[in-house]
């Protein structure tokens, strides 16, 4: 028997101590914990009250833009020949991403808590320019730590969060990628606990970030699932969206959780290859570790040291994914699947070509998956991908693997 | 419990505590410098690629350390050849979780138990993830060695304090390892309260680089901590370092048992 057959509900998780099943957890230094512990208090008193969501929802609608439209895509539906294909827009948003669902809620705690210092991780750059976005425009003082070859690779995300006013720190140890950018962050939280505030940029972390970054992500599911039944009449038949820590897929999939006709589907990023090395597949090519204040899947040596991840989409590229995912996983309730670089590059292609819609790399490797499972499903069934960001940002990426000269 | 850590801070004088990585260096011949210069108690890291509480110096052994191939079978081979030279001397690993819990807690229990380790010090197990690796030390006679900081509260020290053995580490600032220094009279508040909680010995660490620190710092607590600035001569002088080690040791425990 499965857990899907004994659990009333999937919608329950973490429990009091922010564990979701064996994951999750708070593994931080002891320095942190009374500041973790401090963070969820504030979260429940802010959970609360009526008028922090008023004014989360409020900054949605008129500074995000939201709801984000949901849109039917006839053309890649036709092409695929099989489900239909609705796209959640979420790369409509300001900044381009769903990353900046986060950076509202949790800015808005921030100034809550009395914090006057915002310090974030990037890895492409997306959670950087929504951080720096949401604290120019409330006025705080922002650090974003990035690692120093992403630095170099992303160079005009580096140039937003600069004109946007935040002090971007390259990061120099480790492989200087995303991982090593979130070390840093929690080096600099760690020695400034009494004023700083991390806004941490996925579903991921020591609770209460995974659960905390699940609910302010999961406007997008709430806003699909109603605009869903209001132009069709029903829910749909798969849920599809691309995981790296996994943030815009739980903000899709959590108030679907419930719903058990509804089967939804994890698209991690498979690189060259999941029989490699060069992958960022923690769920299907990594086990069970600690990291970054969480129990979770990672990729990991047989000693428990991390390994670089790999990935064409520098928001996947990373060796860890949110406790929240592991359980599903393992819970049986979420399937998962990989998609390699070149796959990816394809379904980026395919999604210009068909519906006019320039895709972020990352949910490219959502709508590769689209293009393998749609064909196999019937014409009556119904697919909801969420694009959770647009592609000006990797057109210099996209260039370069298919030998263009910009 | 008696042990060889409950032996050492039995004693009237202060005790030094040392620490070096595994791994970055002639490993064996820099623990042995330690010991011929005076330290009570040895720390012996454990290398992770992600050490994200330590600061540049122990970030850049870990770095050299897993660059030169260092596994957790060495870390436990360094440990068991260091028992066999140093049948006395209190012997604690210091590191992360996930090299701890990677083949499960019981096994890095067993291991460490076989090795001859006194106590391990995990970063990012708080208590509220003790079960994580804490019963399994337990059950086999080593120390989980907690630590505390200046953020841990009146409220919360009793929760930090249950279940620790061994020795209190007090972290005595709250950042990362390396040269921001503490206040002495913040260290002397906190060993204070500290004391009034708790009858475990306190060390005192993070920031202490110099035999005058130590020995103020030794005034007030049961055991001084320094690292970094070892860790640093490992990194400068490669297989020269150990008579450079020796020398600081030699100053530090001098400046220690004399304070008071």
């Amino acid at each position: 028997m499965t857990l899907a057959t004994v659990l009333n509900s999937f919608r329950t998780q973490p429990d009091d101590r922010g564990h979701f099943g064996q994951f999750g957890g708070r593994y931080v230094a002891e320095t942190l914990m009374p500041l973790v512990l401090d963070l969820e208090r504030e979260y429940r008193a802010a959970q609360a009250d009526p008028a922090f969501a008023a004014e989360f929802d409020d900054l949605l609608e008129h500074y995000v833009g939201r709801p984000s439209p949901l849109y039917f895509a006839p053309r890649l539906t036709e092409e695929l020949g099989g489900a239909q294909v609705w796209l959640k827009r979420d790369e409509l948003n300001h900044t381009g991403a769903h990353k900046i669902n986060n950076c509202i809620g949790q800015i808005l705690l921030a100034m809550r808590m009395g914090k006057t210092r915002i310090i974030a991780e990037t890895g492409a750059g997306q959670h950087g320019v929504a951080t720096a976005t949401v604290c120019a425009r409330f006025g705080l003082p922002c650090v974003i730590y990035m690692g120093a070859t992403d630095v170099a690779r992303q160079a005009p995300n580096v140039f937003r969060m600069k004109l946007l006013g935040a002090e971007v720190i390259p990061v120099t140890s480790g492989g200087a990628t995303l991982k090593d950018a979130m070390n840093e962050g929690l080096r600099d939280w760690v020695a400034n606990v009494h004023d700083t505030f991390y806004i941490i940029g996925t579903a991921a972390g020591p609770h209460p970030y995974p659960e905390m970054v699940r609910n302010f992500q999961s406007v997008i599911g709430k806003e699909a699932r109603a605009q869903m039944l209001s132009r069709t009449g029903r829910l749909p038949d798969l849920l599809v969206a691309c995981i790296g820590g996994g943030s815009n897929a739980l903000g899709l999939f959590h108030p679907f959780l419930d719903d058990a006709d509804v089967k939804m589907l994890g698209v991690e990023a498979a690189g060259h290859g999941l029989d490699g090395d060069e992958h960022a597949a923690s769920l299907l090519g990594g086990s069970p570790g600690v990291l970054h204040g969480n129990r979770t899947y990672l990729l990991q040596d047989e000693d428990g040291q991390i390994t670089e991840g790999h990935s064409i989409s520098a928001g996947l590229d990373y060796p860890g994914i949110g406790p929240e995912h592991a359980w599903l996983k393992e819970s049986g309730r979420v399937d998962y699947t990989a998609v390699t670089d070149d796959e990816a590059l394809e379904g980026f292609q395919l999604l210009c070509r068909t519906e006019g819609i320039i895709p972020a790399l990352e949910p490219a490797h959502a709508i590769a998956a689209v293009a393998k499972v749609a064909p196999t499903m019937p014409k009556d069934s119904i697919i909801l991908m969420n694009l959770c960001g647009r592609g000006d940002k990797d057109i210099f990426t996209v260039a370069e693997r298919l030998g263009v000269e910009l | 419990m008696i042990n060889r850590l409950s032996t050492t801070f039995a004693q009237p004088r202060p005790a030094l505590v040392c620490f070096i990585t595994a791994g970055d260096g002639n490993t064996a011949a820099n623990l042995d410098a330690l010991v011929e210069g005076g330290a009570d108690v040895i720390e012996l890291g454990m290398p992770f690629t992600d050490p994200m509480a330590d600061g540049p110096a122990i970030q850049s052994a870990n770095l050299r350390s897993l660059g030169a191939g260092t596994t957790t079978a060495d870390v436990l081979r360094y440990a068991t050849d260091f028992r066999a030279r140093h049948p006395d001397v209190p012997l604690v690993l210091m590191g992360y979780a996930n090299p701890m819990v990677r083949r499960g807690p019981e096994w890095f229990a067993d291991a460490a138990a076989q090795a001859g380790v006194d106590g391990v010090i995990c970063v990012d197990i708080p208590p509220e993830e003790d079960d994580a690796l804490g019963p399994a030390l337990r059950e086999r006679g080593i120390a989980p060695i907690r630590l505390a900081t200046p953020t841990t509260d009146a409220a919360r020290l009793p929760q930090v304090l249950a279940g620790s053995e061994g020795f209190l580490y007090y972290v005595s600032v709250a950042g990362i390892t390396g040269k921001q220094q503490a206040v002495q009279a913040s260290i002397e508040e906190a060993v204070a309260r500290l004391k009034q909680s708790t009858d475990l010995p306190i060390a005192v660490g993070f920031g202490v680089r110099t035999p005058e620190q130590a020995a103020a710092i030794a005034k007030v607590a049961d055991g001084v901590v320094v690292g970094s600035a070892l860790v640093e001569i490992c990194g400068e002088y490669g297989a020269d370092a150990p008579a450079k080690l020796r020398e600081l040791t030699s100053a530090l425990a001098e400046a220690v048992h004399s304070a008071r």
